[in-house]
């Protein structure tokens, strides 16, 4: 079709079509940017700024025209911007040779880092072990769950009570947070068995804003907004990490420094966060995980096979939950201190948008999408009030190109003879997501 | 002589009533479905076939009525007192639906283990074996993939067992349904319209399967039909429904001659379906 226009012809609906992007773009912009007000000798003043408007219906206008002329050629939107990325399907190795490359690059990452890379990266394994976490129910069950912050919470509230109160170890309330937040994505699961779609988005996000209500007002008991201070950090198998005699520093005959506990935090979320995908592997590969799937894709006809989805849905919210109550109680000891304000909506939609911006259920795909999400927000934090625009722009952008996630499709859980991946165009994304 | 279907029903119907509201779906309808035998249900759109389908299956409740299913043990079940899927895990009725409910997403393979949950379940201890990787459990998946892959070898969809099962042309996909259902290991199993959309070949193809599962001696077939030369082929009884209720109860034979069956639902004779014919292309 490039020859059925000649030059001059595409040139002029080129022109015609960046002319109207431009006037578009000034319609928008030329009060919001155009006029500004500021406060002056004599109330209020307005500054105009004709000049900044013109660069950017100039800008608009070159790129539109740029853009058509060269990147999507004569006909319509025929290709995408980017259409040259390769697709996951055409690449099935992608995802293996990417998987291995950042468990390397994770296990070696505090020889060669500075103090800064290492607590950015605790922070992207808490976000990648929520999104697996989060991945079971979401992504493996296909359940649209808006308060996964919740069990999160509850793991988190857990350690620090139980230390708070009795006094007990980290150790021993780690595995406690992750049973009490699994107990709690069971008490979620009974209310919301029945419901579908959008209804049962609306009960898991109110859900999870109980939790927070709860924890915010029970005053005497979670010490509300004012949070739990005070919680111990975890030892090195009983050894602390100060700098007395029986420290971890001096016992292992080390120069003392504060990056020890740092490092020991850090290799304790990566273990953390393999287990949790060590097991989602393996459960996928399992009856339950599999009718987890095979409830995605159609609920009926799992009951007509005999399967209860009341036990498969409880025991994915169950799971899914006791992995964000892990990772709580994880958060709990490496900050030290927590209150509601850290439970708040926005954590369950940065989750959720890790899991589905990585391609509902795949483990890698969640992995880099958390890596993106998180690690973004740290590199454009400079940039201040312009972040949450870019990252908005980079979800927009990322789910036009990807409809489907990153990692667009489907392994299956047992192979006979060759393996073949399935396209998402085949693979139902369960309740909530029509 | 009393018919088969009378002396060792698998399943016995007294009373059905389904009430939507106001609409009668189905209404006193007592029919029984003999064992090892092909049971049809026929009759014309709005008769009522699917509702009493979805009541044996429990999918509905019926408003009023028993359904007794006799396993070959001797256990009998009351299914209208059951949830859908103990009708299927312990009652042991399977179904198919009349638009195919593959997991479309899901291997071939998987949809046939998924068929096999119960039993995997139970060879996992319950999940809690198989994430330990137990012994018991490896010995039970590999049985359980022998099962499917037998079936799959069936239905010749040997070849195909890594592929989607949405990739599959529409005729494999009735054929993976009742195979499918087939590894829950039925006693009854109840089709809904498995010939729809069928060209000539995949039909033939279709009583091959149906056929072959009743010699086994294993498992009887309860269906729908509209497909006349399906119905009259394989079945050995057949139960007409008009307007939700039963309006003639027997042989194919029988079906074929019975005024009221051929007043509601057959249209005019055949031979009067000859004489048009002749006057038309004479």
């Amino acid at each position: 079709m490039v020859n059925a226009m000649g030059w001059g012809e595409r040139l002029q609906a080129a022109l015609k079509e960046a002319g109207i992007a431009a006037l578009i773009t000034f319609a928008l912009i030329c009060v919001i940017i155009g006029l500004k007000t500021d406060i002056g000798p004599d109330g209020l003043e307005i500054t105009q700024r004709w000049d900044l408007v013109a660069s950017g219906v100039a800008i608009v206008f070159v790129g539109r025209l740029l853009l058509r002329l060269v990147v999507w050629g004569p006909e319509g939107q025929g290709r995408g911007l980017f259409s040259s990325i390769p697709k996951a399907r055409e690449m099935p190795w992608l995802g293996k040779v990417l998987g291995v490359a950042l468990l390397a690059i994770a296990i070696t990452l505090p020889f060669y880092s500075g103090r800064y890379v290492v607590d950015l990266g605790i922070l992207v394994l808490t976000y990648v072990m929520l999104g697996w976490g989060l991945n079971i129910v979401v992504g493996l069950a296909g359940l649209l769950d808006l308060g996964y912050v919740a069990f999160y919470a509850v793991g988190a509230y857990s350690y620090a009570l139980l230390a708070h109160y009795f006094g007990w170890s980290f150790w021993l309330c780690l595995p406690l947070a992750g049973i009490l937040a699994g107990f709690w994505g069971i008490i979620l699961g009974f209310p919301v068995l029945r419901l579908r779609g959008d209804y049962l988005a609306i009960v898991t996000l109110a859900f999870g804003e109980i939790i927070r209500v709860v924890l915010l007002n029970w005053y005497q008991f979670t010490g509300g907004p004012d949070g739990i201070s005070g919680i111990p950090r975890p030892s090195f198998f009983g050894i602390p990490f100060s700098r007395g005699e029986d420290g971890f520093a001096a016992t292992f005959g080390l120069d003392f420094t504060s990056m020890h506990r740092i490092i020991f935090l850090y290799y304790l979320i990566l273990i953390l966060a393999l287990i949790t995908n060590a097991v989602t592997l393996r459960l996928r590969r399992l009856p339950l995980g599999r009718a987890w799937e095979a409830m995605r894709e159609d609920e009926i006809a799992c009951r007509s096979l005999g399967i209860s989805t009341t036990n498969t849905k409880l025991s994915a919210f169950a799971i899914g939950a006791m992995f964000g109550g892990i990772a709580g109680s994880f958060f709990a000891t490496r900050q030290g201190f927590i209150s509601p304000e850290s439970f708040v909506f926005m954590e369950s939609a940065l989750i959720l948008s890790i899991v589905v911006l990585g391609g509902l259920g795949s483990q890698i795909g969640v992995a880099i999408a958390a890596i993106v999400m998180i690690g973004g927000f740290e590199v454009f934090r400079e940039l201040e009030q312009y972040r949450m625009l870019i990252f908005g722009a980079l979800l927009v952008f990322i789910m036009v190109n990807r409809p489907r996630g990153l990692m667009a499709r489907r392994e299956p859980s047992i192979v006979l003879k060759e393996r073949k991946a399935i396209g998402a165009d085949l693979v139902a994304q369960g309740e909530g997501h029509r | 002589m009393t018919p088969r279907w009378e002396e060792d029903p698998v399943l016995t119907i007294e009373h059905l009533t389904m009430r939507f509201g106001g609409l009668v779906a189905a209404s006193e309808l007592s029919f029984q479905v003999g064992r090892d035998e092909i049971t049809a249900v026929i009759g014309p759109n709005g008769a009522g076939k699917t509702t009493v389908f979805n009541c044996i299956t429990g999918f509905y409740r019926p408003t009023v009525g028993r359904m007794t299913l006799r396993r070959r043990s001797g256990a009998t079940f009351l299914l209208e007192r059951m949830a859908d899927y103990e009708i299927s895990r312990i009652a042991k009725v399977a179904r198919t639906f009349q638009n195919i409910r593959l997991f479309s997403g899901m291997t071939l393979l998987e949809n046939l283990l998924v068929a096999q949950h119960n039993a995997l379940m139970r060879a996992s201890q319950f999940t809690i074996g198989g994430v330990l990787g137990l012994p018991s459990y490896r010995a039970g998946e590999r049985r359980a993939v022998d099962k499917a892959l037998a079936w799959l070898q069936r239905i010749d969809l040997g070849h195909r067992a890594d592929d989607a099962a949405g990739d599959l042309p529409y005729g494999d996909q009735r054929r993976l349904e009742i195979a499918r259902a087939m590894c829950t290991g039925p006693e009854l199993l109840c089709l809904d319209e498995p010939a729809a959309g069928l060209n000539p070949r995949e039909s033939h193809a279709l009583t091959g399967l149906l056929s072959s599962i009743r010699e086994e001696r294993e498992t009887s077939i309860l269906l729908i039909e509209h497909d006349m030369s399906v119905v009259m082929e394989i079945s050995d009884h057949v139960v007409v429904l008009d307007h939700g209720e039963k309006i003639a109860d027997g042989t194919p034979q029988q079906i074929r001659d019975d005024e009221a069956v051929i007043a509601a639902y057959l249209g005019v004779p055949d031979e009067e379906l000859d004489e048009i014919e002749e006057v038309i292309t004479g």
